[in-house]
């Protein structure tokens, strides 16, 4: 059967990503910096669902070691999902620059990097399918997280594009907008019930919309009418405004 | 983020924190906040609320599992419904289930839950081989049957510490279907009759009609059945229904109800009827329905269920259906259940005989009724399940468990009376 990579193997959204697909057969590629930290979950998943599942060394902001990383996959999957993401208080990126810095090179970058080289064998073999974890924040630039906003709308461009190059190659590209997400990541925010989805709805929000060749999708799907009124708040209000 | 109970009441805030690790989990039972473990929140009233949760579902790794013995090990935060899609197509099933597998392991065990075959294979408790548990010190330590901190921490409601993973023992079996038959009776003397023909099949339930009057009083249909031997496990989670939002509050009244319960009793023939069904529609069917508790409006609702013992079971029942039924108050639910013998675990709520659980919308006199039924349950030495509670009063909850002095002193010895505590374990003083 075949496999799926998953980037930012890490994140409880990856691990409910990692079930769904494991449940529906489909083999494992776990990626992320410590693969110590993901043998748990691999061994769940194989007692759970009788699936191989491989864990592999990957840093996203070693963009050199990319190239190599794919080349070594000796059966190379048939999906890739980068799930990877950091988000740090705004205040800290504006007064750390280091900060800013990890925050673009891991939602944007190195995203970018490894998405190029898996994207140009899928294009040859003409097949494969792309899904990007981006985000809500993207969709507008707010003052309570912009730096962390404006590297998922990059994201979110770069995935537009790429969905546009690879249509004629049939290889499928969709682009997740999760709102908010009761995850280790938001863990000290007071997020309101209903806005906010678990991590494994999410998964299988991910996994509806990817079979059935989706393009983009928010999920809570709530959120793509916040978002639109958001967006269309004209920028001589939302300028004003602390939302 | 803000948790709450499945009966929606009380609407409290608080504050969760997610057991993700055991270092983690340390550093905020040193703290000097007073915390609740927390599972999945179908607990009905006050027993897992508290300022401070610790949500345990997010611990949730399967850790092994050997299909010799049938024994899996995993973490408390791994819910029933997890195990049943992952093993009823290897062949195994839980031992002992409620009626809904959206519960974790954690939750199981603290609230020592039974199921429909309680009359065979006794509480959850039965097929623990051990757990470990995080106490208030914060050391952690694994309980095994016969210690004292097994018995108090089965059926404990989670005030005896944390509990982190556990090993069970599944049972087998050779079909995703039961056999099952249904039995439509007139009044209670034939409800009871038919549960003591049937006590040899391994489950049974009872659906009574609450607003049945005179003769008619406890009239139900009696589902029974056991596994079928087909070979066929072809299980998948089946798709649900969604309730998306809070009925208005008027949505649900004597008419409504009355009208349901005729047409659930309606829509059985006469007397004896066989039917094969899956587990979902056997053992879960209101899981099919996500947010059910949602039908009972934003103002929540409560389940009151006690346990009668055996020998006065029949009086005991009589009476209280019919003070519900000249109260007029509409249970959209009631579910009568045959028990075996009681465990030794301190707080477990079974005891031989006989047990009624009924829904209530939250409302003006409501509170005043359940005082009066509490009055007829505590006059026939019954007890009232902790686990739907949330208004018992101290003095009706003590005088229904014996044990409470021996599970009151351990907490006191062990200082869990400090750090674990819930809105419901300050109500009734444990």
């Amino acid at each position: 059967m075949s496999y799926i990579l998953i980037i930012g193997a890490k994140s409880d959204i990856a691990k409910e990503i990692a079930r769904v697909y494991a449940k529906n057969g489909y083999n494992i590629y776990l990626a992320g910096r410590d693969i110590e930290s993901m043998r748990d979950l691999a061994n769940d998943i194989k007692i759970r669902y009788n699936i191989e599942i491989e864990l592999k060394e990957f840093d996203i902001i070693d963009f050199g070691s990319h190239q190599s990383f794919y080349n070594k996959l000796e059966v190379k999957p048939i999906g890739t999902i980068v799930v990877a993401g950091y988000m740090s208080e705004q205040k800290e990126c504006e007064e750390n620059w280091t900060e800013t810095l990890n925050t673009i090179n891991v939602n944007y970058t190195g995203a970018v990097s490894i998405l190029n080289i898996i994207a140009n064998d899928y294009e040859i073999n003409k097949k494969g399918f792309i899904v990007g974890v981006s985000s809500v924040a993207g969709d507008r630039g707010r003052k309570a997280n912009y730096i962390y906003g404006s590297s998922k709308a990059a994201f979110s461009a770069y995935l537009g594009g790429l969905r546009n190059r690879l249509f004629e190659s049939h290889v499928h590209v969709l682009t997740v907008k999760p709102g908010f997400v009761n995850t280790k990541m938001t863990k000290e925010l007071d997020l309101p019930p209903k806005l906010t989805a678990q991590p494994e709805d999410v998964a299988d929000d991910i996994y509806k919309a990817q079979q059935k060749g989706k393009s983009i999708i928010y999920t809570k799907s709530i959120w793509r009418y916040i978002m639109l009124i958001i967006k269309h708040i004209p920028e001589f209000i939302f300028k004003k405004m602390s939302i | 983020m803000n948790l709450n109970s499945w009966g929606m009441y009380p609407y409290i805030k608080n504050k969760s924190i997610s057991l993700e690790s055991r270092d983690r989990l340390k550093i905020e039972i040193l703290s000097d906040k007073e915390l609740i473990p927390f599972g999945n929140g179908r607990s009905y009233g006050d027993s897992a609320l508290n300022e401070n949760i610790i949500y345990c579902k997010p611990y949730n790794y399967f850790l092994d599992f050997d299909d010799e013995s049938g024994i899996l090990h995993c973490q408390s935060g791994v819910l029933l419904s997890e195990i049943i899609e992952a093993f009823v197509p290897k062949g195994w099933f839980l031992k002992v289930t409620p009626g809904t597998k959206l519960i974790t392991i954690g939750g199981a065990v603290a609230s020592d839950i039974h199921g429909k075959n309680h009359h065979v294979e006794g509480c959850f408790s039965e097929c623990v081989e051990e757990f470990t548990l995080m106490l208030a010190n914060g050391e952690i330590t694994t309980c095994k049957r016969d210690d004292e901190l097994f018995l108090a921490t089965c059926g404990g409601m989670g005030l005896t510490g944390v509990i982190l993973d556990a090993k069970i023992s599944l049972k087998k079996i050779n079909s995703k279907y039961i056999n099952q038959t249904t039995i439509k009776t007139k009044n209670l003397q034939e409800t009871f009759e038919a549960f003591e023909k049937y006590a040899y099949l391994p489950y049974s339930v009872a659906w009574i009609d609450c607003l049945a009057k005179d003769e008619n009083i406890g009239k139900c249909l009696l589902m029974v059945g056991d596994f079928a031997d087909d070979g066929n496990l072809d299980f998948k989670d089946s798709r649900k229904l969604n309730i998306p939002f809070n009925f208005p509050s008027f949505a649900l009244n004597t008419l409504s109800v009355k009208a349901f319960n005729w047409l659930y009793y309606k829509k059985s023939p006469h007397g004896e009827s066989k039917q094969k069904v899956d587990i979902d529609t056997f053992f879960y069917p209101l899981d099919a329905i996500n947010n059910w508790n949602r039908i009972y409006g934003k103002g929540g609702f409560t389940q009151y269920q006690f346990i009668l013992p055996k020998d006065v079971s029949y009086d005991g029942l009589k009476e209280i259906l019919g003070t519900i039924s000249k109260s007029g108050k509409g249970s959209f639910l009631a579910v009568l259940k045959l028990y075996g013998k009681g465990n030794e675990n301190y707080l477990s709520f079974p005891i031989e005989g006989y047990s009624l659980a009924l829904d209530f919308k939250i409302e003006k006199g409501l509170f005043e009724l359940l005082d009066k039924l509490d009055e007829i349950v505590l006059k026939y030495n019954g007890r009232i399940y902790l686990t739907k509670d949330v208004r018992v009063s101290k003095e009706t909850f003590e005088k229904g468990y014996p044990s409470i002095e021996k599970f009151r002193k351990f907490r006191k010895d062990n200082k869990m009376d400090k750090k674990f505590n819930s809105l419901q374990s300050k109500r009734v003083g444990i």
